[in-house]
């Protein structure tokens, strides 16, 4: 049951993803990308990890993903990648290196001892929360000054001078 | 019970299929969702790993994965606003200001 529920989920992660980098037209690729973030967020929900398959659901298709959208439309692609590939023969060189890429990542994943399965999986908002305050206190005070600055430099660079 | 190396083996597909829609592609906003994309496959691994230990130390890391993700496709999508302001076209094939 639960083999098949994923096998099904990776069914649509992975068409998804070939969609969206296969599609030429840039919203059907946004729209593709939603529907793997989804699929990824079920798939968190397979391993336990149920606030993490919240916040991906809300910041990455949502927040995340109405920026793409937005952006595209303001941008309004659809007619750059239209045109012939004037560098084609280059582009197709990416999927020999792609598959040895994935060759490799297989490799390096497939060589591991046995790992000791610890007590339980503390997945809950409780576990991590304890986790983001005692040993990740540090970096988690980094990232909100990371988004501040992200914020400032957003509306630096989008002014109009 | 799924063993974790499924897991895993569905995150290397992801991570190449990110990384080639990266090379491929010409259009740059196609080219930053292929790189949330790899970003995605890195996070599956890291809950992956983590479920296998019985930690939650890899769901705080994919928990600040996210917020730089977030972070760096405002900068980013800002960053291809002006260019095609300042350009009117949006391939990366343009951008040779500072190829040497």
């Amino acid at each position: 049951m639960a083999t098949a529920a994923f096998g099904l989920i990776a069914l649509v992660v992975l068409g998804s993803a070939l969609g969206l980098v296969l599609k030429r037209n840039a919203i059907h690729g946004a729209l593709f990308l939603v529907v793997n973030l989804g699929g990824i967020a079920a798939l968190y929900l397979t391993l336990g990890a149920e606030f993490l398959a919240a916040a991906q659901v809300i910041v990455y298709a949502g927040a995340i993903m109405v920026l793409f959208v937005f952006a595209i439309m303001v941008l309004i692609p659809g007619k750059e990648e239209t045109g012939p590939d004037p560098r084609r023969g280059y582009r197709m060189l990416a999927l020999p290196l792609g598959a040895a890429l994935l060759a490799e990542l297989v490799m390096i994943g497939a060589r591991r001892g046995a790992a000791p399965r610890g007590p339980g999986v503390p997945g809950g908002v409780e576990a991590i929360g304890r986790l983001l305050f005692t040993d990740y206190l540090f970096p988690f005070e980094l990232t909100s000054v990371l988004l501040l600055a992200a914020m400032v430099g957003v509306m630096l660079l989008a002014k109009r001078t | 019970m799924v063993p974790e190396s499924y897991y895993l083996a569905l995150s290397a597909i992801l991570f190449a299929i990110g990384v080639v829609g990266v090379v491929v592609r010409r259009n740059p906003l196609v080219i930053f969702m292929s790189i949330e994309l790899a970003l995605n496959a890195a996070n599956l691994a890291l809950v992956a790993f983590g479920h296998r230990h019985g930690t939650a130390d890899g769901q705080a890391l994919v928990f600040f994965v996210m917020a730089v993700a977030a972070a760096e496709v405002a900068v980013g999508l800002a960053i291809i606003v002006v260019i095609f302001r300042a350009r009117h076209r949006l391939s990366v094939d343009d951008l040779n200001l500072m190829r040497w």
